[in-house]
């Protein structure tokens, strides 16, 4: 029987709520794991859940630093969607999306996934060509896409400033219909919670500070609760891979670290059932189902690792915000914070083995990592458990950069503060 | 974050534009080594800590210049103009 269920709600109500056990253990770690996985973020858990469940690989440990779920997985926008263009791309989402789809029920953990979708403004006629061109290649993957027009998002989306007199007029937008939002936090507690029920220990305040090595091979890892030893490492630790890596005397990696800031305002009645992106500069804006919009923009883009951001882009969100739905002007801000970004050379992610033996390396997620955590941690398992990667994931090598085959939705180039 | 501009002297962060790492080294323009321009393009020593980078006064002198921060804090602790460049050599 399923652990949570409403029977199970209403017997633990019954017995004074005395009864339920706590999501995950608290083990000591073991001298010895089949895999290690650096990071208790979404992406590690999930990992973790998809070598017990898919692999049969159930002596695994997750070391975290902090506290679980400490990172981007508590610090992101919540939005989920699979509307991509490229080749490398597009499979790999639709992939993450169609997890999404039975997570709840896969976890018996409510992720509260809400697919009220997705739409990208657009405020030009060749951003309108352009919108129509990623719908059209996202149909060709089978992904669901579709054009609105303005009559249609005046009846949407009642908030937006759809007048000829705009700063940036709309034309009309891309949706994605089965896109949408979920619950952040319980997604890492639901991974942590399968992951755990099938046998993985989570090592909580577990810092790795060293890679034991046998020549180059990595043979297990250092942590502020002792020495742990492992057939394979699997790194995935965000916004954190420089440091990480540097340990393992990997100094060099085509990624940078930045700073991303989120917001979110006082709670407001219901007002954006949607999520909707600003195609004049850079805004996504949903509303949590508490009532406050959580919005955020452009990186701050410069290297840091502090998770703190400053004014410039602050203000530059407000200004979009108010931009798009002039009624928010005198909306409160509640608060806002800051999380560190993997920014890849192209903006695309690396989910690979090596560069050493006996380690696999999961990273380069840019600000767009949290609507894969399901595929991530699908992938890596599969990358971890047979050594080589998965189809859905061959793309996302680590030689891409050297062999000329990044995946550049944006067409920037390597400068990854901008895309 | 402010930011001393040595030609300007001390302006708001929202005047400059960031321009990356300045521990890189290009490769000559005829260089026919790939190792040492992948290098140059793609990867980044990415230090928590001390960081050398580029960045351009371009709401101010439109001077380039090099700053030490520190990536843990914002912390600035050098500001300089490059180098006046050498001149053109061929070969790498």
């Amino acid at each position: 029987m399923a652990e949570y269920s409403a029977w199970q709600v209403l017997r633990h109500a019954l017995t004074g709520n005395t009864g339920w056990k706590p999501a995950w253990r608290k083990p000591e770690p073991k001298p010895r794991y089949d895999v290690i996985v650096i990071g208790g973020g979404g992406h590690g858990l999930s990992t973790a859940y998809y070598l017990a469940k898919n692999h049969g690989i159930t002596n695994v440990a997750v070391c975290e630093k902090g506290w679980l779920g400490s990172g981007n997985i508590g610090r992101n926008t919540t939005i989920v969607r699979s509307n991509y263009l490229l080749e490398g791309n597009t499979p790999f989402y639709e992939h993450s999306m169609k997890l999404w789809e039975s997570l709840s029920h896969e976890l018996n953990y409510n992720v509260m996934f809400s697919q009220r979708g997705i739409i990208n403004l657009c405020h030009s006629p060749a951003q309108m060509d352009d919108a129509a061109r990623r719908g059209n290649a996202m149909r060709l993957f089978g992904v669901d896409a579709r054009m609105v027009m303005p009559d249609e998002l005046a009846r949407r989306v009642p908030g937006l400033d759809l007048s000829r007199t705009a700063r940036f007029p709309i034309l009309g937008g891309l949706e994605q219909p089965r896109a949408g939002t979920a619950r952040h936090d319980a997604v890492a507690w639901g991974y942590a919670r399968g992951a755990d029920r099938r046998g993985v220990d989570i090592l909580e305040n577990c810092e790795v500070t060293g890679f034991l090595r046998d020549g180059d091979t990595v043979t297990g890892v250092q942590t502020t609760r002792g020495e742990i030893l492992a057939d394979k490492v699997a790194v995935c630790v965000a916004g954190s891979t420089g440091r990480v890596m540097k340990l393992a005397g990997i100094d060099r990696l085509p990624i940078e670290s930045h700073v991303l800031q989120a917001f979110v305002s006082e709670s407001l009645k219901p007002l954006i059932d949607t999520v909707v992106t600003f195609g004049g500069g850079h805004l996504y804006i949903s509303q949590s189902d508490k009532g406050g919009l959580v919005f955020g923009g452009d990186i701050d883009g410069y290297n840091t690792y502090a998770q703190r951001g400053n004014l410039p882009i602050v203000e530059d969100v407000m200004a979009e915000t108010v931009a798009l739905f002039p009624a928010l002007a005198r909306v409160r801000l509640l608060r806002s914070w800051g999380g560190i970004m993997d920014m890849s050379m192209d903006g695309s992610p690396i989910i690979t083995t090596g560069p050493l033996p006996g380690m696999y390396l999961n990273c380069g997620w840019c600000y767009g990592g949290f609507k894969a955590t399901p595929a991530s941690g699908w992938c890596f398992a599969h990358t971890i458990a047979k050594d080589e990667p998965h189809p859905l994931n061959a793309a996302y090598s680590l030689d891409r950069f050297h062999r000329g085959y990044v995946i550049d939705e944006k067409g920037q180039g390597a400068t990854p503060w901008k895309h | 974050m402010i930011i001393t501009c040595p030609h300007c002297g001390p302006r708001d962060l929202a005047e400059f534009s960031y321009k990356g790492d300045a521990t890189r080294t290009r490769p000559g323009t005829a260089s026919g080594d790939l190792a040492h321009w992948n290098a140059y393009v793609y990867e980044r020593e990415n230090p928590a800590g001390q960081h050398r980078e580029f960045w351009q006064h371009t709401g101010g002198c439109r001077k380039h210049l090099i700053v030490t921060r520190d990536t843990l804090t914002h912390a600035i602790s050098h500001v300089e103009f490059p180098p006046t460049k050498a001149p053109r050599r061929s070969g790498a």
